[in-house]
């Protein structure tokens, strides 16, 4: 706690869904200390960038809060896809949207997301 | 810690959540709940989380509106200080052929007796609700207004929270093992961490009840299969309801945060308990989704997973004590429809575990159905 205490509470947590250490905080009062229940009440690490900034820093702030080593506090479960894609993309030719998608395809997809058939 | 109550409730999901507080409610002093996870870490908190009350039974019906109702003013009845986020943008069920359509004009009229304000719509009336829709094929819709969307982890949280306000002790990362049995009677839980003595039990545990249910002699017909489901990027409000096609076994929601929730079924997805994903899934979503609401196919995919349908041969839970007297009783089986039924579901089982009346009478969804052959066939469910 006394580690913890001295951090901003309004330092954001979750950049996509807009979480402060606060929030997080005040869950973990009410006796939330995973990071599955956390995620799931707060939405922290559900937005597009799936956790890969804010699932660390929330680790690190329930190994603080609970007095364990943060190797012991569960990640929970990453979940597919990696990266976000848009949905047109499966609908084209299979061939090509497997192979964008496995380069990383990018941010974008060259908007030939709308092919529906 | 504890080691006797008056009920011990097994699940940790809306069904159970629901019913401690029902119980605490009515003056049940000593109440613990077990969870084997956290709260909402099975068949609630993975659902699509919609609320419709457009139904081909009347049960279902009855139990669906009266769960309305109760979302209506959930936070109120439950003192919740946070917000369960219920958004009536209304279902819109597609019938792709004559078979369902004549069907949904069946429903309609038993939900209509019933109070519950769905309507026939021909192609054209379902495109004015939503503009985006394909009409391709379209025979016909069945509409609903005041169906919709909650947030399923703080609906399990705000009864949980209420129901330990109450006095009931929720024990979540507590798994309960089986009934330890006397004489016939529920005499104890066993759990991971001690035996629990306890005359009541209510077995909500989704898929896993039929395990519960053998340790009290108990054959409980239902299995788990897999569903698998995606989620979206947020995106500016496009479409207000559910729209759900039978047909196609598709259904697509955009929830009040902005993202899409849909999901397709699958006859052979795997029956038990895993709840992994397949890339496979992706395409079939694909494919009907940008055939059947071509704007979304512009928005990205964010995540996927899955969770487990407890299914029965009639698509309908048994609500029940099993057998009877002994004190053990079931609420699962809901094949699908789960957490939109959980309020009511929760006043019923407290009812019937206080030997009261239920507020509804649910006779007909005891176990002893199964063998007699007396289904309640529930048509619509995806």
């Amino acid at each position: 706690m006394s580690e913890g205490g001295e951090r901003d509470e309004n330092t954001i947590i979750c950049r996509c869904e807009d979480i402060s250490l606060a929030d997080i905080r005040r869950l973990v009062e009410r006796g939330y200390t995973t990071i599955d229940e956390i995620k799931r009440l707060s939405r922290t690490g559900m937005g597009p960038c799936q956790g890969k900034t804010c699932r660390l820093l929330l680790m690190q702030e329930l190994a603080r809060a609970t007095g364990r080593p943060p190797g012991e506090v569960a990640l929970g479960t990453f979940r597919p896809p990696t990266k976000p894609f848009k949905l047109g993309l499966l609908v084209g030719k299979e061939g090509e949207t497997r192979d964008s998608q496995d380069t990383g395809g990018g941010e974008d997809d060259g908007g030939q997301g709308g092919a529906a058939r | 810690m504890k080691t006797t109550a008056d009920a011990v409730i097994i699940g940790g999901g809306i069904t159970g959540c629901a019913t401690a507080f029902e119980l605490a409610r009515n003056g049940m002093k000593n109440v613990v709940l077990l969870e084997k996870e956290y709260l909402a870490s099975g068949a609630t908190g993975r659902c699509g989380a919609g609320v419709r009350q457009q139904f081909g039974t009347r049960i279902n019906c009855l139990m669906s509106k009266a769960s309305v109702e109760l979302f209506e003013n959930l936070n109120d009845y439950l003192g919740f200080d946070g917000d369960i986020e219920f958004n009536q943008g209304g279902y819109l069920l597609l019938a792709h052929s004559e078979a369902t359509m004549a069907q949904f004009a069946k429903n309609v009229a038993l939900e209509n007796s019933l109070g519950i304000p769905a309507r026939l719509c021909t192609p054209e009336e379902a495109k004015e609700i939503v503009p985006h829709l394909n009409t391709e094929g379209l025979v016909g819709a069945s509409f609903c207004a005041e169906d919709g969307h909650l947030n399923p982890f703080k609906v399990t949280q705000a009864y949980a929270e209420a129901a330990q306000r109450l006095g009931v002790e929720v024990r979540k990362f507590t798994e309960a093992t089986g009934l330890i049995m006397e004489g016939g009677r529920v005499a104890g839980v066993r759990t991971a961490a001690g035996d629990l003595a306890t005359p009541l039990v209510l077995n909500a545990t989704g898929s896993h009840a039929p395990l519960i249910a053998k340790t009290a002699g108990v054959d409980l017909p239902i299995i788990g299969e897999r569903h698998q489901i995606l989620v979206t990027e947020p995106v500016a409000p496009l479409q207000k309801p559910m729209v759900i096609s039978f047909q196609y076994g598709v259904y697509c929601q955009q929830t009040p945060h902005g993202s899409f929730i849909m999901g397709v079924g699958d006859p052979h997805e795997p029956k038990g308990f895993d709840q992994g994903h397949s890339w496979d899934f992706l395409h079939r979503v694909a494919e009907k989704i940008a055939w059947l609401l071509p704007p979304l196919a512009g928005i990205r995919i964010v995540r996927q997973w899955s969770g487990i349908y407890d299914l029965t041969e009639d698509n309908q839970p048994v609500l029940d004590e099993a057998p009877a007297g002994c004190g053990h009783f079931i609420a699962a089986g809901f094949s699908g429809h789960g957490f939109m039924l959980g309020p009511t579901v929760g006043r019923i089982m407290a009812a019937k575990m206080l030997g009261q009346t239920p507020p509804i009478d649910v006779s007909a969804l005891n176990l002893g159905r199964f063998a007699r052959r007396e289904l309640v066939l529930e048509p619509s469910v995806v």
